[in-house]
């Protein structure tokens, strides 16, 4: 599904520049559900943003589902974004004018689906996460939990082939992160394939495979036994 | 065709209307403007409406020509000649200046020639007395209030009636009495009053204290010959007066053998003149309230356009939401544009239907007061449409700036986590 070779990217700060990915290598299949692990300032979000057609690369190729992502303007960008992709973030991100139901509908409106489906679609994934009842409430109305669940029915709306989460539960408390964890799981279960950037190491654990970074480079890829978070909530 | 696509225009109305304060905040600025600028047109609409009202009544076209004495010797005559008109000239203008489209002319009894006495009961009213056709009735409208004023038939059986002026009404009869059907006498001959006029407002050359009676009748009760006092005429609306006023100086001059300098000679009044200045100052009037109605609509739309440009940045993250969710830059700079069109577009509505009540409210108010020299102040449906035009095109243009701004910051600037 992902195909990253030989990545780099730095940032121009004046005459100075840093080195933020140098030269990455990994590919992701369908259906894995695969955490980025690393300190504070490894560049995860770095490499989650370039993923997410958010920023371009300087070197090295990026592949999704086949298709060679590079030299992207911002047009094709957002529309292989909308497309492709669903994002959750660690502040959440929803519109707080909009209602959930509104929210998760977003995506499914700049894809061109009618409004009858949206609404239905949008229902159909609140529903999945369990916030039916919540569809006509606005974000300030919600807590920390259920607008990151908002969220990634947002995500889920528009049927992506990746979903890619920076910190998903950074915000949250543990108890409300195993929660989305479980979510996160089940989503997975279903066939999803799933970025998740944490520098928590016990949702790290409930991934199927840790890739390290540290200072730029991957130090280490592995496979882990998942610990399912549903026996915490 | 995106323009007409429901969703987008629900997007929009939801932004605007759950940004309520935004919004209306947005919306003040081209609200006051186009009251401003409605108000102003409206208000020079109206005093042009007054100053067309004081020449109600009397054709612009017009032009009265008398007969004087010579102030010039010329062809073996003495200067301080007398030239009196008769009815001869009037056919002879008839015939040689095609541009005269009604001629009418007129005896006066009274005044510095002939003395006049009109009385009745006992009471003078010290009227002149016009001798007239039907006709003049065309160059200056009589206000008829009671009974009608001079026609065809009088003129052919030179019938002994008189329409009299409100002013001789009130010398000759008590306050209500009748006056249709009765008499009043004219140097000891009786007429018939058969109707009563009012003067117009505010340009009446006769007044009224006038007694209008058959030019026919004038001329055989009272004699005088062929003589014609006075001449009053229009010329066909597709010329200008002056040139045909000296055209008919140069005839009648020529005719009468008066020196072609003589200025004195032959008296005139071109009425088109006053008129042709005061429409020119209304124009100039109107010309500079829409200047200045304009650039207070400019005012609001660039009022519009900044605000826009302070919430583009206070959306910043929500535009960089909806851009990661898949909005594209064109779609993002179109739901920014329109949301000013939209704004721009209530606004000035709610602007329109406010200054129009405001000016309906005024004109009520003003329609009993004598000296506010404002009637009927409204704004044209043209002047409408420009100004809604431009407002229109100024806030798409305008919108385009937020618009830009909005989609030149990239998505994930806009969504870094501070
Ligand atoms: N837009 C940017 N300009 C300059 N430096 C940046 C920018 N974004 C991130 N960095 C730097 O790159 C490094 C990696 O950042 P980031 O990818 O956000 O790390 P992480 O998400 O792992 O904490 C950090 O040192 C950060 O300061
Ligand atoms: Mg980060």
């Amino acid at each position: 599904m992902i195909e990253i070779k030989d990545l780099h990217k730095s940032y121009k700060m004046g005459s100075n520049s840093l080195h933020v990915l140098k030269g990455l290598n990994f590919n992701i299949k369908e259906g894995e559900l695969v955490a980025i692990m690393g300190s504070s300032g490894s560049g995860k979000s770095t490499l989650l943003n370039i993923l997410g057609m958010l920023d371009e690369l300087d070197e090295g190729s990026y592949t999704l589902d086949g298709v060679p992502i590079k030299n992207l303007n911002e047009t094709k960008a957002a529309q292989y974004r909308n497309k492709f992709l669903g994002f959750i973030f660690q502040s959440f991100n929803l519109i707080n004018y909009k209602t959930a139901v509104e929210n998760v509908a977003l995506p499914l409106y700049y894809q061109g689906v009618n409004r009858k489906e949206r609404q239905e679609k949008a229902l159909k994934y609140l529903e999945q996460v369990g916030l039916k009842e919540w569809a006509g409430h606005l974000p300030s109305e919600l807590s920390g939990g259920q607008k990151q669940r908002v969220a990634i029915a947002r995500a889920l709306a528009a049927e992506p082939k990746v979903l890619m989460a920076d910190e998903p539960t950074g915000a949250l408390d543990s108890q409300t992160s195993y929660e989305v964890m479980d979510l996160i799981q089940k989503i997975n279960d279903d066939g999803n394939t799933i970025l998740v950037v944490t520098h928590e190491p016990d949702i790290a654990d409930m991934c199927k495979r840790i890739v390290h970074l540290k200072d730029g480079v991957i130090v280490e890829d592995k496979k882990v036994d998942q610990v399912r978070a549903s026996q915490y909530v | 065709m995106w323009l007409l696509d429901r969703d987008l225009w629900t997007e929009i109305l939801n932004t605007l209307s759950k940004n309520m304060f935004r919004t209306f905040l947005t919306m003040l600025g081209v609200f006051f403007a186009m009251i401003i600028l409605l108000l102003l047109l409206g208000a020079t609409n109206g005093m042009s409406n007054s100053f067309d009202k004081i020449f109600e009544g009397t054709s612009s076209n017009s032009l009265f020509m008398w007969s004087q004495q010579t102030s010039e010797p010329y062809k073996g005559f003495e200067r301080g000649r007398r030239i009196r008109f008769t009815t001869d000239d009037v056919e002879l203008l008839k015939k040689q200046i095609p541009e005269i489209d009604i001629i009418s002319p007129r005896i006066q009894l009274g005044g510095y020639n002939t003395p006049v006495s009109v009385y009745r009961n006992g009471r003078t009213s010290g009227s002149s007395v016009l001798g007239d056709y039907p006709l003049i009735d065309e160059v200056t409208k009589k206000n008829i209030v009671e009974g009608r004023f001079l026609n065809n038939k009088d003129i052919e059986y030179s019938k002994k009636v008189c329409v009299i002026g409100q002013e001789a009404y009130e010398q000759l009869f008590d306050k209500g009495e009748e006056a249709i059907g009765h008499s009043i006498r004219v140097n000891g001959v009786f007429f018939t009053v058969i109707g009563i006029y009012k003067k117009n407002e505010n340009i009446d050359i006769d007044g009224d204290n006038a007694v209008f009676i058959p030019f026919t009748t004038c001329k055989k009760t009272f004699g005088g010959g062929n003589q014609v006092g006075f001449m009053a005429m229009t010329i066909y609306p597709e010329y200008t007066v002056p040139p045909i006023e000296a055209k008919i100086k140069k005839l009648l001059k020529n005719k009468y053998s008066i020196h072609p300098d003589d200025e004195r000679a032959i008296g005139s009044f071109d009425m088109s003149r006053i008129f042709n200045s005061v429409s020119a100052f209304t124009g100039v009037l109107n010309g500079f309230s829409f200047f200045v109605g304009i650039f207070t609509l400019l005012a609001g739309i660039i009022a519009v356009s900044n605000i826009l440009l302070i919430t583009v940045k206070e959306r910043t993250k929500e535009i960089g939401i909806r851009r990661a969710l898949g909005a594209t830059p064109r779609v993002v700079k179109r739901q920014i544009v329109l949301e000013a069109i939209l704004i721009t577009v209530f606004a000035g509505l709610l602007g329109f239907t406010l200054s129009t009540a405001i000016l309906a409210g005024a004109n009520v108010i003003f329609e009993g007061m004598e000296n506010v020299p404002i009637t009927n102040a409204i704004f044209s449906i043209p002047q409408f449409l420009i100004s809604f035009f431009l407002l229109v095109v100024l806030s798409v243009l305008i919108g385009l700036i937020p618009a830009n701004r909005a989609v030149k910051v990239k998505p994930i600037d806009a969504l870094r986590e501070e």
